[in-house]
C-alpha cells in the first residue's frame, strides 16, 4: 500500500552526514545513482573532513555527502530538505544546512551521553542546547540497534555490523522517497560482487531499513520527485575527475595515439592520476613522477614522441610548472595541462574549491607566452572540456591549460556515454616521411600559423626544437627582427584558434538589460540563481566562458549590448579584470566570494538584484 | 656519440638526443638525429617521457654538472632508481661554464671562482657515488678527448638495457682551466688513472707495473714484482657484480671527501666501465605491465568499459 501522504516535489536535497568511517559517501552514491537511473538529474558535493585522522565521533571526523535530485538541477543545492545524521558530531556540524522546516534523521542510538560529549554538546539534549526543538520534522530512527538485530542470525562480527549502519539508513530513506529498491539492490549486488557475506548483509539491512520506515513512521510524509525526460542514450554516473579522466582517452582514441599522464599526486586533481592508472588496459600510461616538474616534462616528452601528453595538478603544481609550459609554448609541442583548483595561496585550503589560479594561468610564465586557456563548467562537462582541449593542443601544437576544480572535480553527474562517431575528429598536425624534402620544423600555416611536427622515428624529417628562439628554419636566432616576428606568430597562433571554437552563447530573456556572467564551475550556482528570478519576473541575460584564451570572437559584441555586467566569480575579479583588458568600452560590476566554497544561490540572487535595482 | 651510434648501426631518425640548459647542453644541434634542447635540469625528465612513450628509439641525455646534479639532481637520482633505458652523457667540469664560472655541485673543497672568491666552503658530489648510491646500474667514466675510450664507454651504455650514465671529465678552458689536470695531465695520466676492463686484471702505471688488490675492506695499489706479488695476485674487473659496493669503492678512488685533493692519494682515478649490472629497466616494465593487465580486462575502448559498468539507458 502506498503512503497517503505523498508530497510531489520538482526537486529535493538530501545530505548524508557521519562519521568519515560511516560510510556516507556511499550511501549518497547509491541514492544519486537510483536516482538518476529513474530519470532524475542529479548533482552531489561530497564535504570530507577537515582532519584526516580525527577520532572518532569527534567535529574533525564528520564526513558528508550532499544530493541534489530533480526535474531540473544545476548545483548540488545551497541547502537540503533532508539531513541525515549518523551520530552528534554530525548533526553539530550539518544542521545549518537544513532548511528550516526539513527532515532531520538521526540515528538515536548514538545520541548518548559519550558521543554527545564527543561532539562538544553540554546537556543530554541536544535539540534543546542547539534551539532547534521545533525548527524541524524530527525522527528519530534506532540505526545502530536495529542493525544489529537485523544481522544477529548471521554471525558477523561487530566491527563489520557497524559498518552496514549507512545502509540501513539508506533503506529508511529510500522508503522516503518512494524510491524501489531494487535498483539499489543492482548497485550493491555488483558492488560487493566479490564479497558475498557483505553482500548478502547489505542486501538485508537495506530491506530492513526499508521496512522500518513503512511500519514504523507511517506518519511521516514522503516525497516524490519529478523526473525528467533526458536525451535519450546509455548513461552513467562519474565525478567531474573521472569525466576529465574519459574525456583525454577519447580524444587520444580519436587521434589514434597514445595517451600519457604526467602527474605528481595533489589534492584535489589525484584522482585523475587514480582514474588514468586504472586504465592500462586501454593503452594509457601513467607515470607518477618524482615532482611536478618531472610530471609535466615527462608529458612534454612524450609529446615530443608523438603522444597525447597530459599532465594534471592543482595550483600550487602549476607553480612549480610555469617554466616547463614556457617550453611547450616556445617549442610549439602539444600538451595538455589540467588545474583542479583549490583554495590558495601557498597550500592554502587544499580541500576546497576556488577560481584563483586564472590569471596565474593566463599570464603565469616568463616573456610573451601565451596558451590556450579554458575551463569545465559541470562535472560531466568536464569530459567535453578534456576531450576539446586535447584537440585544440594536438591541432594546433600548443599547450592548452584546462581549469576545472575541487567542486567539479568531486561532484558527479551523469554523463551520456558517447556514441563512437559522435565526437568531432581529432587531426594532429604532424608532418609526414613525403614532405623529407621541404620540411622545416617552423614553418607555418598562413592562416592558423600552426606549425607541422615531425615524430622522431620519421625518415628524413630529423630536426631540433627547444627554449631558444628561433628562425623559421629552426636555426637558433637572436635577431630583433626574428625575435619579434616569432613572438606575434606565436600569438597568432593563439588568437587564431578564435575561429575554431563556438561563440558565446546568450541564455535567458532576450530584452534584458542586465547580462550575468562567468566561467567555469559556477555555471551551475549562476545558472539557478538567474533563473530563479526569471521565474519571479526579473529580466535577465547570461552567458558563460568555456574559452578565455582566446575569447570567442562575439564576445565584445554581445557584452556591449548590456546596459549592466555582473561578472560572479571565487576570487578577487579575476576575470572581470581580464575582460576589461581585453573588451574596451565596457563597465563590468562584480560578485567576488574567497571562501573555499561554491556560491550559494540566494547570494548569487541578491547581487543581481542589487545589480537590478541599480 | 656520433661516432658511436653509427659503430653499432642506430640510424639518426630513430635516435632523440635531449638536453637541458649549459655548455655542454648545445649538443642536440651538432646531431643529425631529432633532438630537443630543453629547460635548465629537466632534460633527464623529459628524456624518460619520450623513452616511456617512445621504447622503440635510442634515447640520450647530455647534461652538466650543474644541471644534472645541481638543478636536476632530483631527476638524476630517480633515473637512476627508476633504471630508465637512457644513456646519459655527463660533461662535468666542475663549473657552471655557461653563466660565466660559478663553482658547481662538484666544485672541490675551497675552489676559488666568482662566486667563492674566498673558496667554497661545501662537499662536492662524486657523479659515481650519487649514481650507485641511487642504485644506479651503469656508470663509466672517461676523458674527454680520449676518443677511443669514450667510444667504448658509450657504445657500453648504449648496450646496457636501464640508465646509463658516462662522466666525461671534461675542461672549461675559460673559468676553470686544467681543473682536472691532477689526473688528466698527459705527464701523470698513466698513474693517476687505469682504466678498468671488464674481465681484466687492474694493471696501471706509465710502466704497467701497478696494480690494485684488496687488503680488508680497502683497494690497496702494490707494484708487480714487490713483495712476490705478480698479476694472478690482482683484482680482476667484474662490472656486472650486481653488488656495488667493491664498485663504489673502485669509482671513489682518488676522491677524498675534498674531491680531488685525495689525488695525491695512492690510488689512481678509475676510468672506463665501473659499473654495468642487469635490472628491470623502467620502460620495459611498463610496457610489459600495460600486456599483461591488457590480459585481465576484456575492454579495449574507452565506450565498451563504460558500457560494462553501472550504466542505465534513457529511451
Ligand atoms: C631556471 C634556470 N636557472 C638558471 C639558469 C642559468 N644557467 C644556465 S646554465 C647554468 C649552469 C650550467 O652549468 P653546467 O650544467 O655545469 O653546464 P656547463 O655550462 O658547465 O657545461 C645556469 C645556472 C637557467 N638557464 N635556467
Ligand atoms: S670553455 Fe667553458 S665557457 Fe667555454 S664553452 Fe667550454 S665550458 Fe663553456
Ligand atoms: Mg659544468
Amino acid at each position: 500500500m502506498e503512503n497517503p501522504k505523498i508530497i510531489e516535489a520538482s526537486e529535493v536535497v538530501v545530505r548524508f552526514s557521519g562519521d568519515s568511517g560511516d560510510g556516507m559517501q556511499l550511501a549518497g552514491t547509491i541514492f544519486s545513482t537510483v536516482a538518476a537511473i529513474l530519470g532524475n538529474e542529479i548533482s552531489t558535493f561530497p564535504d570530507y573532513p577537515a582532519e584526516m585522522r580525527a577520532p572518532r565521533g569527534s567535529l574533525g571526523g564528520v564526513s558528508s555527502f550532499q544530493v541534489h535530485v530533480g526535474k531540473k538541477v544545476y548545483t548540488p543545492g545551497d541547502q537540503c530538505d533532508v539531513l541525515v545524521a549518523m551520530n552528534p558530531a554530525a548533526l553539530k556540524q550539518n544542521v545549518k544546512f537544513l532548511k528550516k522546516g526539513g527532515v532531520l534523521i538521526y540515528d538515536e542510538d548514538t545520541f548518548v551521553q559519550s558521543e554527545l560529549a564527543k561532539a562538544k554538546f553540554a546537556t543530554l539534549d541536544p535539540f534543546t542546547e542547539m534551539g532547534i526543538a521545533d525548527k524541524y520534522q524530527l525522527v528519530g530512527v534506532p540505526v545502530t540497534e536495529s542493525t544489529k538485530a537485523s544481522l544477529a542470525d548471521t554471525g558477523m562480527d561487530a566491527k563489520s555490523v557497524a559498518r552496514c549502519r549507512n545502509i540501513f539508513a539508506l533503506g529508511f530513506v529510500f522508503w522516503l522517497f518512494n524510491r524501489p529498491l531494487k535498483k539499489a539492490e543492482e548497485f550493491l549486488t555488483s558492488k560487493f560482487a566479490k564479497k558475498p557475506e557483505i553482500l548478502q548483509a547489505n542486501l538485508k539491512v537495506i530491506t530492513d531499513g526499508y521496512n522500518y520506515g513503512a511500519n514504523t513512521h507511517a506518519s511521516v510524509s514522503t516525497y516524490r520527485v519529478e523526473t525528467r525526460k533526458a536525451e535519450p542514450g546509455i548513461y552513467c554516473d562519474v565525478k567531474g575527475n573521472a569525466a576529465t579522466a574519459y574525456g583525454l582517452v577519447a580524444a587520444a582514441e580519436n587521434a589514434g595515439i597514445r595517451l600519457f599522464l604526467g602527474s605528481y599526486p595533489i589534492t584535489p586533481a589525484t584522482d585523475i592520476l587514480h582514474e588514468l592508472s586504472k586504465l592500462k588496459f586501454l593503452d594509457v600510461i601513467t607515470v607518477q613522477a618524482e615532482d611536478e616538474v618531472s610530471g609535466i616534462c615527462t608529458a612534454i616528452g612524450a609529446a615530443f614522441g608523438g603522444a597525447l601528453g597530459v599532465t594534471s595538478t592543482s595550483g600550487p603544481g602549476i607553480a612549480l610548472k610555469s617554466e616547463a609550459i614556457g617550453l611547450a609554448v616556445m617549442a610549439e609541442l602539444p600538451l595538455v595541462v589540467i588545474d583542479v583548483m583549490r583554495g590558495g595561496p601557498s597550500t592554502g585550503l587544499p580541500t576546497k574549491t576556488e577560481q584563483t589560479d586564472l590569471m596565474q594561468c593566463i599570464y603565469g610564465r616568463n616573456g610573451e607566452s601565451p596558451c590556450v586557456v579554458m575551463a569545465a563548467s559541470t562535472p560531466v562537462d568536464c569530459f567535453n572540456a578534456a576531450y576539446n582541449a586535447s584537440k585544440i593542443a594536438l591541432e594546433h601544437n600548443t599547450p592548452v591549460i584546462l581549469l576545472t576544480d575541487a567542486f567539479l572535480g568531486n561532484g558527479s553527474s551523469s554523463l551520456r556515454i558517447p556514441e563512437p562517431d559522435s565526437l568531432p575528429p581529432i587531426k594532429p598536425a604532424i608532418a609526414t616521411a613525403d614532405m623529407a624534402d621541404s620540411y622545416e620544423p617552423y614553418a607555418r600555416d598562413p592562416e592558423t600559423f600552426v606549425r607541422l611536427k615531425a615524430i622522431p622515428g620519421t625518415e628524413g624529417l630529423m630536426h631540433r626544437v627547444g627554449g631558444l628562439e628561433k628562425d623559421e628554419h629552426g636555426a637558433i636566432s637572436t635577431n630583433p627582427e626574428v625575435h619579434q616576428k616569432m613572438v606575434r606568430n606565436r600569438q597568432a597562433k593563439i588568437d587564431s584558434i578564435a575561429n575554431v571554437i563556438p561563440e558565446l552563447e546568450v541564455m535567458g530573456d532576450a530584452d534584458a538589460d542586465t547580462i550575468v556572467i562567468g566561467w567555469g564551475g559556477t555555471f551551475g550556482h549562476i545558472s539557478a540563481a538567474v533563473e530563479n528570478l526569471r521565474a519571479e519576473g526579473v529580466k535577465l541575460a547570461q552567458a558563460h566562458f568555456e574559452y578565455i584564451v582566446p575569447l570567442p570572437t562575439n564576445t565584445s559584441e554581445v557584452l556591449r549590448k548590456y546596459k549592466n555586467i555582473l561578472c560572479c566569480e571565487l576570487n578577487n575579479g579575476q576575470f572581470a579584470a581580464y575582460l576589461r583588458s581585453k573588451v574596451e568600452g565596457i563597465s563590468i560590476k562584480e560578485f567576488n566570494e574567497v571562501k573555499g566554497q561554491p556560491f550559494q544561490i540566494r547570494d548569487i540572487e541578491e547581487a543581481i538584484i542589487s545589480v537590478v535595482k541599480g | 656519440m656520433q661516432r658511436a651510434m653509427a659503430e653499432l648501426g642506430i640510424a639518426p631518425s630513430q635516435t632523440a638526443v635531449i638536453s637541458g640548459i649549459g655548455c655542454s647542453s648545445r649538443m642536440p644541434y651538432y646531431m643529425n638525429t631529432y633532438g630537443m634542447h630543453t629547460i635548465h635540469g629537466r632534460g633527464l625528465a623529459i628524456a624518460t617521457g619520450l623513452k616511456v612513450a617512445r621504447p622503440d628509439l635510442t634515447v640520450w641525455n647530455v647534461t652538466g654538472d650543474g644541471d644534472c646534479l645541481a638543478i636536476g639532481g632530483n631527476h638524476f637520482i630517480h633515473a637512476m632508481r627508476r633504471n630508465i633505458d637512457l644513456n646519459i652523457i655527463l660533461f662535468n667540469n666542475k663549473i657552471y661554464g655557461l653563466t660565466k664560472g660559478q663553482y658547481s655541485p662538484t666544485s672541490d673543497r675551497g675552489l676559488v671562482t666568482k662566486s667563492s672568491p674566498w673558496g667554497t666552503v661545501e662537499d662536492p658530489f662524486c657523479p659515481a657515488e650519487l649514481c650507485i648510491g641511487a642504485r644506479g646500474t651503469f656508470f663509466a667514466r672517461a676523458i674527454d678527448g680520449d676518443i677511443k675510450n669514450s667510444i667504448v664507454a658509450m657504445k657500453a651504455a648504449v648496450g646496457h638495457k636501464g640508465a646509463s650514465v658516462v662522466e666525461m671529465l671534461c675542461n672549461c678552458v675559460i673559468f676553470a682551466d686544467g681543473i682536472h689536470k691532477l689526473v688528466t695531465d698527459p705527464a701523470v695520466r698513466a698513474d693517476k688513472t687505469i682504466l678498468l676492463e671488464d674481465g681484466k686484471p687492474m694493471i696501471y702505471g706509465k710502466n704497467r707495473d701497478k696494480g690494485l688488490v684488496l687488503d680488508g675492506w680497502n683497494i690497496k695499489s702494490v707494484t708487480l714484482g714487490e713483495n712476490g706479488i705478480t698479476e694472478k695476485d690482482l683484482l680482476v674487473h667484474d662490472a656486472k657484480m650486481a653488488d656495488p659496493i667493491l664498485h663504489l669503492k673502485l669509482a671513489m678512488m682518488g676522491y677524498s671527501p675534498y674531491g680531488y685533493a685525495g689525488a695525491t692519494d695512492e690510488l689512481p682515478i678509475a676510468l672506463g666501465v665501473i659499473r654495468n649490472v642487469e635490472g628491470i629497466s623502467y620502460d620495459e616494465a611498463v610496457a610489459g605491465q600495460i600486456e599483461e593487465v591488457k590480459g585481465k580486462k576484456k575492454a579495449r575502448t574507452l565506450r565498451e568499459l563504460l558500457l560494462s559498468g553501472d550504466t542505465w539507458e534513457v529511451k
